[in-house]
């Protein structure tokens, strides 16, 4: 892929505010969901509010599909209203005044016609509120404002989604009814999506690229699998160490009731968790966690394990007491195992070492 | 019968304390009249330059901002004769507002209606002001960044979004600005003087009548006050509940 054509979005820009200071150089791909991940204050919403032309102070360059929003150096600033992007915060913010219906078409009707690709309705099937039309901002649960909010801006034809932490506002049960839908919009908008977030989980679920921020700096930027799977980088380490494959599905074995799914590096068997099957050759994403891989060197036979493949030892890093990182290569697929030192030691775990990896649980993410 | 008493209820005559059933007199209704259209006129000036002045000062970080709303607020504690006193000095004859008006040949606006107009502007400014900025920095900027991510202008924002968000504070800066409008005493004394049917509101009525010992004409004309400010309040008080039970 190629990150600096002119197709994609381009965000190089820079922001000082008293102790705070953002300076940033972003390449993303033109389609699909991009997370921009970090800790509070790294300047995650700073960026976007960036991209959507809210901080005006903020210098730099914003090229988006080919269209150059902002370019301090010419003196060019398109204001917000100008902009052809949709942005859903954190809190719905819904206008109190007017009901589900207005509030959609509110941008709608101010979407000059030559611009607009669809009808204001267009989303309302795709986010689940088409009975929601009547209502009130205040008659309506935390999960519906937010998707209310998501088809208000997707009603002005966006060429850009911009959306900071959509979820953030949620509890648990919120999130996991809205979450569905948000794979929804994955799947069905042709627009590419700019998404705020902390949490591992939703990057896992919905990013396809993910840039890294901290104190206002990229600490990395690529696709999502690569990243997260990277032993320099802290995604990688601590308990929730895990990495993401890309597959499909190859039906249910009938003797087993086990779904099988091939990705480029092998095959991986998992139950069956849904009442209704994927059909076959569906895209899916799997999440198997370091904690989850162990290590062989000769293949494991009499054991429960399902899925065990061979695999070869790219990379090592120390991760706590104790404990040691392994990134492995399967195909074009890596994956992460932590072992004990001492089994590391004993087995003689090194780059380049052939050895056979255990998963004991692969969870389907997507 | 203690000697104190004897001494009031000669002051105080029996037979015209309590307001009798005879209707108001024909310059009562006059004042009321006036009364009203002053009342009017002024909330009206009050919405076209209190509401941008009250965004104004939400909006700006310009060192001004605190002076001027100061000066907003300056005829909540300033005794009216004070404010009127200067009122007349600078629409009189050799003030700047005189002098500009004169040029301008609308003549001088003290003791006409006009000028008790442009007094009652003033006087009633921090009722209007007040409320409606408060709304306006409660509101906060969300809403305005919500409506440019949709497309609308600054312009656009203002009518579609501000305004409806800050209903609630234009509600009661306009019912404040009026009652208090139909309040006013000492300005209107100071500015208009007392000429019926130009500038003798209901409140120098009353004072007209108490001064010729018509206690029965007084009691009626306040209590038609008393009555009409108690339902403004109540109205206000009624519909503020109401908001806050609809919004949570």
């Amino acid at each position: 892929m190629n990150h600096e054509s002119a197709s994609g979005l381009l965000l190089r820009a820079r922001l000082d505010r008293g102790g705070f200071s953002l300076q940033v150089d972003v390449h993303l791909p033109a389609t699909g969901i991009t997370a921009l991940l970090g800790p509070s204050g790294s300047g995650k919403t700073t960026c976007l509010r960036v991209l959507a032309g809210l901080e005006p102070q903020a210098t730099g360059t914003v090229r988006v599909l080919g269209e150059v929003w902002q370019d301090s150096a010419l003196g060019v600033f398109h204001p917000v209203h100008r902009r052809p992007v949709g942005y859903v915060f954190q809190e719905a913010s819904l206008f109190d005044h007017l009901n589900v219906q207005d509030n959609i078409r509110y941008g709608f009707q101010r979407t000059p016609a030559a611009q607009r690709r669809h009808g204001w309705d267009h989303a309302l099937e795709l986010l689940g509120i088409a009975h929601l039309l009547q209502r009130r901002p205040s008659e309506l649960s935390g999960g519906e404002r937010q998707r209310v909010a998501i088809a208000r801006a997707l009603a002005t034809s966006p060429r850009l989604l911009l959306m900071d932490e959509p979820l953030a506002a949620l509890d648990t049960a919120r999130k996991a009814e809205i979450l569905p839908w948000l794979e929804q919009l994955h799947e069905r908008l042709d627009i590419p999506v700019v998404y705020v977030t902390h949490s591992a989980d939703e990057v896992a679920r919905l990013a396809d690229h993910l840039v890294m921020l901290e104190q206002g700096r990229v600490l990395a930027q690529g696709p999502v699998a690569e990243l997260l799977t990277r032993l320099d980088l802290p995604l990688a380490h601590g308990d929730s160490a895990a990495a993401l494959i890309d597959a499909i599905t190859c039906g249910v074995q009938s003797d087993s009731g086990l779904c099988e799914l091939r990705f480029d590096g092998g095959t991986l068997l998992l139950p069956q968790t849904r009442s209704t099957p994927l059909p076959e050759r569906t895209p899916v994403r799997v999440r198997i966690q370091a904690r989850d891989v162990s290590l062989s060197l000769v293949q494991p036979e009499q054991t429960s394990v399902l899925n065990i493949l061979p695999a070869t030892v790219a990379d090592l890093a120390d991760d706590g007491p104790g404990q040691v990182l392994v990134g492995l290569q399967l195909g074009g697929t890596r994956l992460l195992s932590r072992i004990s030192r001492l089994s590391c030691e004993r087995l003689g775990i090194a780059p380049d070492r052939r050895v056979y990896v255990q998963i004991k649980g692969v969870a389907m993410v997507r | 019968m203690r000697p104190g008493q004897a001494g009031l209820a000669a002051f105080w005559p029996a037979h015209s304390v309590l307001p009798n059933t005879m209707l108001l007199t024909a310059s009562d209704l006059q004042a009321i009249g006036l009364t009203l259209k002053v009342a009017t006129l002024t909330t009206v000036i009050l919405a076209l330059i209190g509401v941008p002045l009250a965004w104004w000062l939400a909006r700006t970080r310009s060192w001004l901002k605190a002076p001027l709303t100061v000066l907003v607020a300056l005829p909540i504690v300033l005794p009216p004769s004070v404010l009127g006193f200067y009122l007349l000095v600078a629409m009189g004859p050799n003030g700047p507002v005189g002098q500009w008006t004169q040029a301008l040949g609308i003549g001088l606006l003290p003791f006409s209606f006009s000028g008790l107009v442009v007094a009652s502007v003033f006087y009633s400014l921090p009722f209007m002001v007040q409320p409606v900025h408060n709304a306006m920095e409660a509101m906060g900027t969300r809403p305005m960044e919500v409506a440019a991510s949709l497309r609308a202008s600054p312009f656009d924002t203002f009518f579609s979004v501000v305004l409806p968000l800050c209903r609630p504070g234009l509600v009661t800066g306009a019912i404040m600005s009026f009652a208090h409008t139909v309040g006013e005493f000492g300005v209107v004394l100071m500015v208009g003087g007392n000429i019926p049917g130009v500038t003798r509101v209901v409140s120098v009525q009353i004072y007209d009548h108490v001064e010729a010992m018509e206690y029965g004409d007084a009691h009626r004309l306040a209590a038609v006050m008393l009555g009409f400010s108690f339902v403004c309040l109540l109205a206000l008080h009624l519909y503020n509940n109401r908001h806050r039970r609809a919004t949570p």
